[in-house]
Formats: C-alpha cells, structure tokens, sequence
C-alpha cells in the first residue's frame, strides 16, 4: 500500500484522518438475453413482460447459462489486465426477499470467473494513481418492489429478475471521494470501450457500493460502513465526503463506528443506517448444484482478448505518441471511445494538435452545453477536418473559424462553400489591407503618440483594423504593417 | 455438535418457518438426533479430497444469447396469490 | 379379453398395435380401477376426461398408422411432475390450487410418444420420506397385506408411494416416479414392483418439482422388467433445459431383455452385510447370487469401504439443498399465503403452515448445515466424503465389475406409524442400501425376488456402471426370469 499523502488528509478537531475507500460495482453485462433464461434483458417493459419461468422460480425450473455473459465477463477481465480463472463455480446466496424469486440469487463466491487486476486512474493532470481489483464475478440481478403504488402493499416487477451483472470489486486503494469518483470513471470508460457494460447510471446499469473508513494516518484500516446502491458518480463523491466526516465526528467524541450498511439521502445531504438491512446475515452461500462448474480454455480467452478493442489507456499512450498531445489532453479524448474515433478520423493528415483544440475546446464544449454525446454532433468530423483545413491554409482567420463552426453546427453545410458564399474568407490582399490601417492611424493621431513610447499599444491598433476589415485582415499582416508604419 | 432451543429460533427464523414454543423442544431433540446419527462423518479422513464438483464428468452447455422466453405475463401471474395490475403484490416491504 | 388391467404395459402394447383392444376401451378399464381403488388413496389427482380424450385421440393415431412407442397406454404421473393444465401440488399444502402453465419434460416426452394419463399420484410430501405418510393429502395404503393380519395397513414405500401401489394394484400399466435416495427402489421393493432410478442426467429434471437437484432423478415405476425398459426410453434423453442432462442417444433398452450374462462379473460388496440384518434379507441376497451365477455370470466379492457413511453424508446433503429449492415457497407468486403483520411475518406464517412436520424439519437441517460457521464442518465434509463413496464405485468397475448386486431395503414393507414416530433415523435407515447409487449417480434397479415370511414382497438391487442402465435390464431380466412369480393381490380394497 501507498504512503499516506498529506494532501489527501482531513482535517478534524483533533488533526488529521485519512479516509479509505473500496468499491462494489454492479454493473449490468451487455446482452440481449438474461444470463440464465432466454427472456428479454432489455431496460423498461410492461410489467413482469421480460419475465420467462425460470426469472419467476416457477416450481421445477432451472438456469441455463447464456454464454455471450461469460464471454463479456471474460473480455471486461481482460481489461481490467486481471486473472481470468478457467474454471469458476456459480454458488447460491440464500436470503428472502419478495424481488428475489428463488429465494437466493446465484452468484460467485469462492471461485469467481475472474481474479486480481489493476486499473490505472489519472486524478487529475498531475495525477494517476493505481487501484487494485480483488474480483469480479457474475450474478443476477433482483427484481423491482414498488413501494409507492399504495399505503399497505408493495408490487413487484420481475423484468430485471435475472439479468446479468458483474459485481467488480476493488481493494481499498482509495484515498478521497476525489479519486473514487476518478476511479468509477474509469472504470466505466473501460467497460463502454469493452462493449461490456452501457455505463448509464441513471437506468442503473452501474451501481456503486461504496465502502468507507477512517484512521489516523499511518494507522491500521478501522471499522468500516458500506453505502449501498450509489447511482451518480457525484453522489458517490458527496457520499464519501459525508460519510467520511460522520465517522471522524464519532471517532473525535470518543465514540466507535459500528459496521453497518448505510443508505445516502442526496436531498438531505447524510448517509443513514439501513436498519432492516442489519439483521444478522447468514447467506448460506453452497455451489448451485443446478449448474456444473464454468469451464472453458486458454484458447477461448486468447481469442477474446485478440479481439479486444484498443483500451483507453493504450490510445492515451498511442495519442501522445503518435499525435504529439500533451498527455491530459489524450486522456480528454480516450474518456469517450466515440470521441477518440472522432477525433482521429479529424485529426487525419492534419495538425493534431490543432485537431484536439478543436475537438476539446469547441466541440466538446459545445455538445456539453447542449447535454449531446459525441455521436449526436450536428458537426461531423469530416467537416470540422475541413474547418481545420480552411484555417491551416489561411483562408481563414481563427476567429472566422469560430463562426463558421457556429454555422455549420446550427445550419450544416460544407465549411468552404459557406467560406466562398458568405464571403468570409481571409484578406490576404497587402493593399486593402494597408488602406485599414492608413484610415485607423490617420483618425487617432494621439493614439499613434502613445503607441509610440508604449507598443503594448499595438494590440488596440490590430482591433480596430481587424473591425474595419470585418474580421477577414490577415492578422500577421495587419501586425506586421502596424509595426512598420508606427516604427516599434 | 448439538443445537439448543436458541439456535433452533435461530434457524427457524433463518428458514423463515414460525415454530410455537411447544415445538421448539421437540425440534431440539429432533434435529440433534440427526446430528448425532451424521457426526459419524467426523471420523473420515478426507485429507486432500475434493468436495465433490459434480458426478458426472461433463462440461456445462451454455445458451446462445438469443431472446427466445418472456412475454407470457399471463402464464407468470396465473397462480399469483394476489395481484394487481400485471404486478405481484405483497405486505409492503419497508426499507 | 376379460380384465384388461391384468396386462402388462409390453402386452397391452402388442394388444394395441395388433388391433385386438382399443386405447378407449384399456383406458376405460384402468379409469374404472382408479376409481374403485380411492382407499388405497394412490392419487392426489384422478384426470378422466383428459384420459379418455386422450385415449381417442390414440385410436385414431393408431387407425391412422401414427402410433407412438406409448400409444394409448395409461399411465400415472407422479405429483412431484408439472402438468400443464393440471394441479400439481408435490404432495404439499403449500402449493394450494397451483396449476402449472407448463408440462415437465419427462411427462412431456411420454405424451409425445402417445401415452394416456390417468392422473397425478400421491408421495411423500416434496419427496421427502420413505412411506409416503408425509404427503398432506393422507398416506397413501399398499394393495398388500401381511399375512394374517388384514388389519394392519401397510406403507408403500416412499417417496413414490403413489407410483408404486397404484402400478402393484393394477391402476395404471407403468408409472412415473423421481428418486433422490431410494425413493423409487424402496417402493418398487415394497410392492413387488420394478423401478430403476437411472444415471443422474439420463433423464431431464425440468419441470420437476426439486428436492435436491445433484440427487434427484426421475424413472419409471412398472411390473416388469420389459415394462420399466419400454417407458425408461420414452422418459430419457437430453433436455437443453437442464444442463446436467447428459447429450448423448438413448438406447432401446428394450433389446437388453434376454442378452447372456456369460462373463459378465457381479460384484457383491462384503460391507453391506450390515449387523443385524435379517437372515431373510440375507437368504434372498445369496439366492440373488445363486439365480445370476445359474445364468452364466460370475460373482466377486467387492468393498465398498464408504458405504457406511453414504445414509449420513446423505442426510446432510439432501436437506442442504432442499432448505434452498424450497426458499421459492413463499407466498408470493403461487401457492397459498397467510396474511402476516409485516412481509417476514407472512412469509413465516405461510411457511409453518403450508410445510408439513418432516419438511420443516429437514429446512432447518438443511439451514443449519450450510450456516455460518457450520458449513464447512458439515456440507463441505460431505461433499468430500461423497467424492470418496463415488471413488469407492469407480475402483470397483476400474477393476472390470459390471454391475453390483444388494439387497433393496433392510426390510419388508412396515405399517402406518411403525417407524420414525419417535426417532426420525429410524425411517431414514430404509434408504440405506439405495442411498450410495444417488451419491455417485449411477444407475440401480430394484427387482422383485420373493415375498417374505409375512407375506410382503422383497426386493434385489442392482447398481450399474454409468449410463448402462442396459446392463441392469438384462440382469434383472434373468433374475424375474428365475424368482418365484409374485401374485399381485386381490382388490380387497374395491368395495371397502
Ligand atoms: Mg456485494
Ligand atoms: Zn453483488
């Protein structure tokens, strides 16, 4: 484990704490089918619609697993650069609960499909950290309860009763609500690029269990609190911070935490102890002897894995490479596979360091002020490349750039027609361009006195000549004129 | 190993199966009449063996992944004790 | 023909396909002997009218040239098996009025093959007993009687009690059963029955209501060796539903009937010479022996070194997985429900009162066993121990033994309440020669030999090498060729 990092401490009444921070990840494996029955796992449906025999434990039913789950399970592994086991066991967790038809819900216990691996996380640009993975292993999800349809009853809804889940477990490599947040992040960058998991939280097919102590630093792990079923990346960083400051809070007035499963209430800003939850747990874990063992051959992972996309750390490395970006601004563009595509197919035979300004600044700046992903862009790469173009070719000006961008996003078109019609490209032309700037010096002779003893002057010359010319004067040429003709 | 009417509430309550106070001690003999008949396995020497995986050496078929069940709300919900609205409806639970 | 009842399922299968009776009129028949047989209290369910339809519809697949292996052959469904349309109530209260929407692939496989279904037949209440008293529709009563002693009511055996009186009184031509340890040798033994529990994965368990899913496995119940092999072929074969089913051809067994037993080794395992074991049961076991040896086969002694600890591994096993198959009762989305305070409260509620005794009581066992701090003292020893029972079988065939022969039970069919009212054990003991075979998961089957002193049948087992159940039919074949014709018993029951 790492050295305690100062910066990362919390302040408390009495000095400092370093908070520690593991995750349970649940996150929803991409298929079109549960993992052990043929229904729908789709997100929504009619009630009980997505729902076959088996989901709803009907006497004498039994799994049958779906192998594109173990195959997802195995190339998200891959990802995460962990142990694939080739032989796992499906056990049974017993519990009763009204959304878990079979009175348990078929897991991995002892033997999950997949063992230890690391994630590398960047903090922020001037940090990355590693986070070890302990696991992960398949299991069904429960149903739904509905407990607002009336005073008295709750209604269950099957549909999501067996589809597939990967728990991922992380080691309590976590030192702030800072890097927690990183590191889901992260981790949900791999799994879209892996095709694995969609990643959107809001339907819940990523869930976070968030595991939180606090010690003096230096010190051994203290008691830990699990909050469970966090479902936004900010919640789970205000989680932690909450969480982290109630435990010292008790801790300083000479209190104990007790572990416990807690709940966070994002409204009233608190994590609160699930008391139905604290009832003694015994889950009788026992391999489902519905199921043999999971069995398969390093052939079978090598194939996966020779068919694995390029992973986000690898493009990063490859962009900075490749590309010459300085490295936060690769880990911009990998975040998003669609965007790093996005920004290659730009990028191609062009500035690529002029192509991830644009793509960063403008682009991405525009689609996150509509609330777009990448691939909703009114812009497309091709034309935002030609963008680029017009401008490395000085048929347009920067500033012209931007509009013409503003153009193409709300209107579309191809930029150079729009260039030629509108009547935006660049003057390049010495003799108009002269003619500015001789009408701009002979209306403001005491400006031209002033610029004389202080040239930082030049600056207010080149504005008013550029708004004269409408935008279109060559910059370069209008400074270099400035300059010759008021002699600094 | 033997139980006590402690461990049998316990168990009862883990089974969820409501067990009088009259049962209680005929189920404590019971089921410790049981664990005295299979403490007998105790004296095995199972050194270096495997719990048993399966009986039969065969490799598990999986399932292509391919939606082939489900919308059949009315075979699912045709023995429910009671239901509302396609959903099954039970006490409410309380969080 | 006088009493089409008196047919065995080969002869009125011959009758059928040579035209001499029609299914109609041998369903008529067989409905008729239901009927009259309802204090015997074999079924839980009686499905005339299905059978009589479906017994039409095998009168004109047979006029038709269309006929099934099973065409027109009535037959009972154990009640542990989903039918579609009909309740199934696994013998429970808390199952209610649940009515699947489903057919098993078991009793599926049958209709297919044209078989005609009377009904659903009573057993031990989720398969858990040995006597079938466990069954919350009433103890199902044996056609036998002990030797003057009218009075006593006898058990069939259990779980399949239903199965195997209902098949002894001449009710149906074969019946369906399941047998997690002993639960369709034990009463086929009782009632001078024949009944194989083939190798684990031979026959789909989906649709079947579970026990334990690594021991549970379905077979037929019959009167004939011929019989058992007609329906066995029928029943198995591989089901994409039930990963442990095994995918590989189904033989006609049928052709094993009469195959020579020259050279075949029979090995006779020294511990099942338990102490205390009958001189009768010891007699019929060495004339097993003698019969099998007279017909060209060759007897080894074996040792079976674990057998001893077969009965508790399984003990511990069974309820472990039963406790967890039977977590789905609860209440909510079939069955009956009692109303509760709060959800733990309905579910308790419904679940003391929905499970009979001997089923709570082996859900707790089975909850105990697999709790903290138990669990690896208790079901993870047993499962070690299980590996050495299935070891103990694979030396033993390693070394060029064919099949195994054992006495079926430790003793002739009991009466009502005359065993494991004080000590559960007690009851438990009557699996203990069939329990091993569920164990390692291999094919055994139980034969009619001889009736004891007092009158009741007793049966021989015999354990064969996995997936050759062909073996067992051909040895059993020559042992119901050499042993005394047993005379089933007259319907003292039409009438009482
Ligand atoms: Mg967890
Ligand atoms: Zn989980």
């Amino acid at each position: 484990m790492s050295q305690p990092a100062p910066s990362k401490f919390i302040k408390g009444a009495t000095g400092d704490w370093e908070v520690v921070i593991g995750m349970e990840i649940h996150a929803q494996v991409t298929s079109h089918a549960k993992l052990f029955s043929g229904a729908s796992a789709e997100y929504g449906g009619a009630p009980n619609d997505h729902v076959s025999l088996v989901d709803a434990a009907m006497p004498g039913m039994l799994p049958v697993i779906n192998e594109e789950c173990v195959r997802q399970a195995v190339r998200t592994g891959l990802g995460l650069e962990a142990q694939i086991n080739l032989r796992s066991i499906f056990d049974r967790k017993n519990y009763f609960y009204p959304d878990l038809p079979q009175g348990y819900q078929i897991s991995q216990f002892k033997h999950p499909i997949v063992g230890e691996g690391t994630v590398i996380v960047d903090v922020s640009p001037s940090e990355r950290i590693t986070v070890g993975i302990e696991r992960l292993h398949l299991e069904q999800d429960a149903g739904k309860s509905l407990h607002d349809l009336s005073a008295t009853e709750s209604h269950v809804d099957l549909n999501r009763s067996g589809v597939a889940l990967m728990e991922i477990v992380s080691k309590p490599d976590m030192r702030s609500a800072e890097e927690a947040r990183a590191y889901v992040s992260k981790l949900r960058t791999i799994l879209r690029y892996i095709g694995s998991c969609d990643g959107n939280m809001e339907q819940g097919s990523l869930r976070a269990d968030v595991n939180v102590s606090v010690r003096r630093p230096g010190e051994g792990l203290g008691t830990r609190c699990e909050i469970k079923n966090v479902n936004s990346i900010r919640f789970i960083g205000q989680a932690i911070e909450v969480e982290a400051r109630r435990q010292i809070g008790i801790l300083e007035d000479g209190g104990k935490i007790d572990q416990e499963t807690r709940l966070f209430d994002p409204g009233k800003g608190e994590t609160r102890s699930m008391r139905s939850k604290e009832e003694a747990h015994d889950y009788r874990y026992f391999p489902d002897p519905d199921l043999l063992p999971l069995e398969f051959d390093q052939a079978f992972v090598d194939a996966l894995k020779a068919q694995l996309p390029e992973l986000p750390d690898a493009k990063r490395a490859r962009f900075i490479a490749e590309y010459g970006l300085p490295p936060y601004d690769a880990g911009v563009l990998v975040m998003e596979r669609a965007s790093a595509d996005f920004f290659e197919q730009t990028a191609k035979g062009r500035d690529a360091k002029l192509a991830a300004n644009w793509v960063i600044n403008e682009l991405f700046g525009r689609l996150n002020k509509e609330g777009l992903d990448v691939a909703q862009s009114p812009v497309s790469a091709a034309a935002l490349g030609a963008i680029i173009d017009l401008i490395s070719s000085d048929v347009i000006s920067g500033k012209i750039a931007k509009d013409l961008f503003e153009i193409v996003w709300s209107e579309g078109g191809d930029p150079k027609d729009i260039v030629e019609s509108r009547g935006l490209k660049q003057v390049t032309d010495t003799g108009a361009i002269e003619a500015a700037v001789d009408a701009v010096i002979a209306a403001n002779p005491d400006k031209v006195e002033q610029a004389k003893a202080k040239p930082t002057m030049l600056g207010w010359f080149v504005g008013q000549v550029m708004k004269q010319t409408g935008g279109k004067a060559n910059p370069q040429a209008v400074n270099d004129l400035l300059k010759q003709k008021l002699g600094v | 190993m033997s139980v006590d009417p402690a461990v049998v509430r316990r168990i009862a309550h883990l089974s969820r199966i409501a067990v009088e106070d009259k049962e209680v001690e005929r189920l404590n003999g019971e089921i410790n009449a049981i664990l005295t008949f299979v403490e007998t396995l105790s004296s095995v020497d199972v050194a270096g063996v495997e719990p048993i995986a399966s009986v039969l050496p065969m490799q598990m078929k999986k399932r292509a992944d391919v939606v082939t069940d489900g919308g059949i709300v009315d075979d699912i919900l045709a023995n429910a004790p009671v239901r509302e609205d396609n959903y099954f409806v039970v006490p409410k639970v309380v969080e | 023909m006088s009493d089409l009842t008196l047919l065995s399922l080969a002869e009125a299968r011959d009758a059928l396909k040579s035209k001499k009776i029609s299914a109609l009129e041998l369903t008529r028949a067989h409905v008729e002997a239901m009927e009259a047989a309802r204090p015997l209290n074999c079924f839980i369910t009686e499905t005339p009218e299905l059978a009589l339809a479906q017994a039409t519809q095998s009168d004109a697949k047979i006029a038709r040239g269309e006929a099934g292996p099973l065409e027109g052959l009535p037959l009972g469904i154990k009640d542990l098996y989903c039918s579609k349309g009909v309740r199934t109530t696994a013998a429970s209260r808390i199952l209610g009025n649940f009515t699947p929407t489903y057919e098993s692939t078991v009793s599926g496989n049958l209709l297919r093959d044209g078989a005609v279904t009377l009904g659903k037949l009573n057993l031990d209440e989720f398969a858990m007993g040995s006597s079938n008293e466990t069954s919350a529709f009433g103890p199902v009563i044996s056609p036998w009687r002990r030797k003057g002693d009218p009075a006593a009511k006898i058990v069939p055996g259990g779980s399949s009690g239903g199965s195997s009186a209902a098949v002894a009184a001449r009710l149906c031509l074969g019946a369906t059963a399941t047998d997690t340890g002993g639960s369709i040798r034990q009463p086929a033994a009782f009632t001078g029955t024949v009944g194989i529990k083939p190798t684990y994965g031979r026959c789909s368990r989906w649709g079947i209501v579970a026990f334990a899913s690594s021991l549970d496995q379905a077979g037929p119940i019959t009167r004939t060796v011929r019989d058992a092999a007609i329906m066995l072929r029928s029943m198995a074969g591989h089901d994409p539903r039930d990963t442990t089913s095994v995918d590989a051809p189904v033989p006609d067994y049928e052709k094993s009937m009469g195959a020579s037993l020259k050279g075949r080794r029979i090995g006779v395992p020294k511990e099942y010479r338990l102490d205390g074991l009958s001189a009768e049961i010891l007699a019929l076991w060495d004339q097993g022996v003698a019969w099998l040896k007279d017909a060209g086969a060759e007897i080894v002694e074996i040792s079976l070194p674990h057998t001893k600890y077969a009965l508790p591994t399984y003990y511990i096993i069974a309820p472990a997985e039963a406790s967890s198959n039977l977590a789905r009762y609860d209440g909510v989305r079939y069955g009956i429900r009692e109303t509760g305070r709060d959800i733990a409260d309905m579910y308790e509620k419904t679940r003391a009162k929905g499970f009979g005794q001997e089923v709570r009581r082996r859900i707790m066992i089975g909850t105990y066993v697999l709790s903290a701090g138990y669990y690896d003292a208790y079901y993870v020893r047993a499962q070690k121990v299980r590996s050495l029972i299935k070891q103990d079988f694979d030396t033993v065939f390693a070394a060029g033994v064919d099949a195994v022969l054992t006495p079926a039970t430790p003793s002739p069919a009991f009466a009502q309440g005359e065993q494991g009212s004080t000590d559960p054990v007690e009851m438990y003991l009557n699996d203990v020669f069939t329990v091993t075979v569920n164990m390692a998961g291999l094919p055994g089957l139980s034969v009619p030999s001889g009736l004891a002193a007092n009158g009741l049948p007793l049966g021989l087992q015999l354990i064969g090498r996995p997936f050759d159940e062909e073996t067992l039919f051909s040895l059993a074949g020559a042992i119901e060729q050499a042993a005394p014709k047993i005379d089933y018993p007259q319907a003292w029951w039409r009438g009482a």
